[in-house]
């Protein structure tokens, strides 16, 4: 048979590397977006294909009873996962990843010792990309739990938290070297049950409005999983993929830190600080009214604008309202009034959730902008219009220094001429905090859930 | 210079690569970005297939928990590529222009 040279692997994996690069760049339009993930596939494709044929590998039932199994279970994961879901499905996706980086660490380190090729630095390797894909693993486990409301997600704190981690990382770098010195199968397995363990408790104490952070920042890890089994297995074509995938995650984390106004290590270690915020919120509500308007008050005023901006937030999903404001859109645009979109970066559960959420429901991209694009139109609008949105457009992020969202960058919703904010009932938002916005005076509130607002509004204009 | 050293060299550099590349993906999608980062990062299933054809002793009836090891991060690592590539093609094509 034919023998493959090593630099033959190493070409087809350069080639597998620059479809990846070309395939993320694909993505900085939606136009190019499409392209750039055939690119990728395309890449992955021939990665596998040329795995195939390496000669070391000698057994074949498994790895394609493997392929087949994972391609039917994923397809139909893909196709039936609803829109909404997005962030559990990807939070599922990142604790595969993490685990199958530790069951190839474990299974190379087997395969490695009985051909006797082991050294001090494979080993180090070894624990640490075990260590890695272990914490990704759980860690993306309670995400998945929390976003999937299985498991509570408000923050779980308690006493001694981080001394329990930092002796639990103490444990593992202690077994870690144990390991690499010796070669102990039992030291290499219980450093990957503690990695596993501190996974558990670095995710559980994040909570509520951080949840985009925890996603990204799990995406971050499965890169930097990838990129140590890359180490281990001296493959450049891991190393380099999983640093691409690990430095995505890490600006995404830093972009969501950034719109929230909270500095990445407060999120890694420790909740935030929703009780003392809650308490204040009482206290303000009492003293002040609130208006509130009716859906045709909503549909008149609607309809007599020339400017209307939407500013939608994970209530539109929640009430699965996407559809109803989609028809509003239509009306509105039949009526020749101009109609944008205002996206603020932590809108939704993960970073770009809310857009394709809009995409979902027929929104053309092109009406849907970002906050800085659009934050100096809110002056010259008639008409802003908040659905399920609430921290991300209060003016007190801008003027109240004691607020705990004193310095989050918000959408200026409050410029506009007329604000309506649909809304189920007078609760705070994520971050607990009582919004300043209602009490303006050109702002009035429409109760009711999203849905059944919209198409009332949609009735209103239609009857009129 | 070593192969660590190598591996070292090629890791930095396309940090920075991945670095420039990512700043210029449009906010707009990053949830694709995401889920398609998601696939990609499925690449540990090249370490999965060298694991789960390993060539190592097994016993009288060919088996060898070697391979039940690496079947098992071969099957993940595939619901990983299948699931992220589509579920992105999904998202994507959802994203339309004004008519």
């Amino acid at each position: 048979m034919l023998e493959l040279s090593p630099d033959f692997f190493a070409a087809a994996y350069l080639v597998a590397t620059m479809l990846f690069i070309y395939g993320l760049k694909g993505l900085s339009s939606p136009r190019t977006a499409l392209r750039g993930n055939w690119s990728a596939m395309l890449g992955m494709a021939l990665a596998v294909g040329v795995t195939l044929l390496s000669p070391e590998v000698k057994n074949y039932t498994w790895v394609f009873v493997g392929l087949g199994a994972g391609a039917v279970v994923g397809t139909l994961l893909a196709l039936k996962i609803s829109m909404t879901a997005m962030p559990q499905l990807v939070a599922a996706l990142h604790s595969f990843v993490g685990f199958s980086a530790v069951l190839v660490a474990i299974g190379t380190f087997l395969a490695h010792r009985e051909a006797q090729r082991l050294d001090l630095v494979a080993m180090i390797e070894l624990g640490v990309g075990s260590a890695i894909g272990a914490i990704t693993f759980t860690g993306s486990l309670v995400a998945f739990g929390k976003l999937q409301e299985i498991l509570k997600s408000n923050p779980l704190i308690f006493k001694g938290q981080h001394l329990l981690n930092l002796l639990l990382g103490l444990g593992m770098l202690g077994l870690g070297v144990h390991f690499a010195a010796t070669g102990d199968l039992i030291s290499f397995l219980a450093m990957t049950g503690i990695a596993l363990i501190l996974g558990f408790l670095l995710v559980l104490p994040i909570g509520g409005a951080d949840m985009p952070v925890v996603v990204s920042m799990l995406n971050s890890y499965s890169g930097w999983a990838a990129s140590a089994t890359g180490f281990i297995l001296g493959n450049q074509l891991l190393i380099t993929t999983g640093a691409l995938v690990g430095s995505s995650g890490a600006i995404l984390s830093y972009i969501m830190c950034k719109a929230m106004n909270r500095s990445i290590l407060s999120v890694i270690f420790g909740g935030m600080g929703t009780t003392d915020a809650q308490a204040s919120v009482g206290v303000q509500a009492a003293g002040k009214g609130v208006k509130s308007a009716s859906v045709e008050d909503v549909g008149f005023l609607l309809e007599n604008s020339t400017k209307i901006i939407i500013v939608p937030g994970y209530g539109m999903a929640v009430a699965q309202a996407q559809h109803a404001v989609k028809e509003l859109v239509d009306v509105l645009l039949e009526k020749k009034i101009e109609v944008k979109f205002a996206i603020h970066p932590v809108a939704g559960r993960m970073p770009g959730h809310m857009n394709v959420l809009l995409a979902e429901s027929d929104i053309p991209y092109d009406c849907v902008f970002e906050m800085e694009e659009v934050n100096g139109d809110f002056s010259s609008a008639d008409v802003c219009l908040v659905i399920g949105a609430n921290d991300v457009v209060n003016p007190a992020a801008k003027s109240d220094k004691t607020s705990p969202l004193y310095g989050m960058p918000i959408l200026d919703a409050f410029k506009a001429k007329q604000i309506f904010v649909s809304k189920r009932s007078m609760k705070a938002g994520y971050a607990g905090v009582d919004n300043a916005l209602f009490y303006y005076p050109n702002c009035s509130l429409v109760f009711g859930d999203a849905k059944s607002t919209c198409e009332a509004i949609v009735a209103a204009i239609k009857g009129a | 210079m070593s192969p660590t050293m190598i591996a070292i060299y090629v890791f930095v550099l396309s940090c920075f690569v991945g670095y420039h590349v990512i700043w210029g993906v449009t906010p707009a999608l990053h949830t694709p970005l995401m889920a398609v980062t998601n696939a990609i990062s499925a690449i540990v299933v090249v370490g999965a297939i060298l694991v789960a054809g390993a060539d190592v002793q097994t016993d009288a009836s060919g088996f060898s928990w070697v391979h039940v090891i690496g079947f098992m991060a071969v099957f993940l690592a595939s619901i990983n590529i299948f699931g992220g590539f589509v579920v992105t093609n999904r998202m994507l094509a959802m994203f339309k222009k004004k008519r």
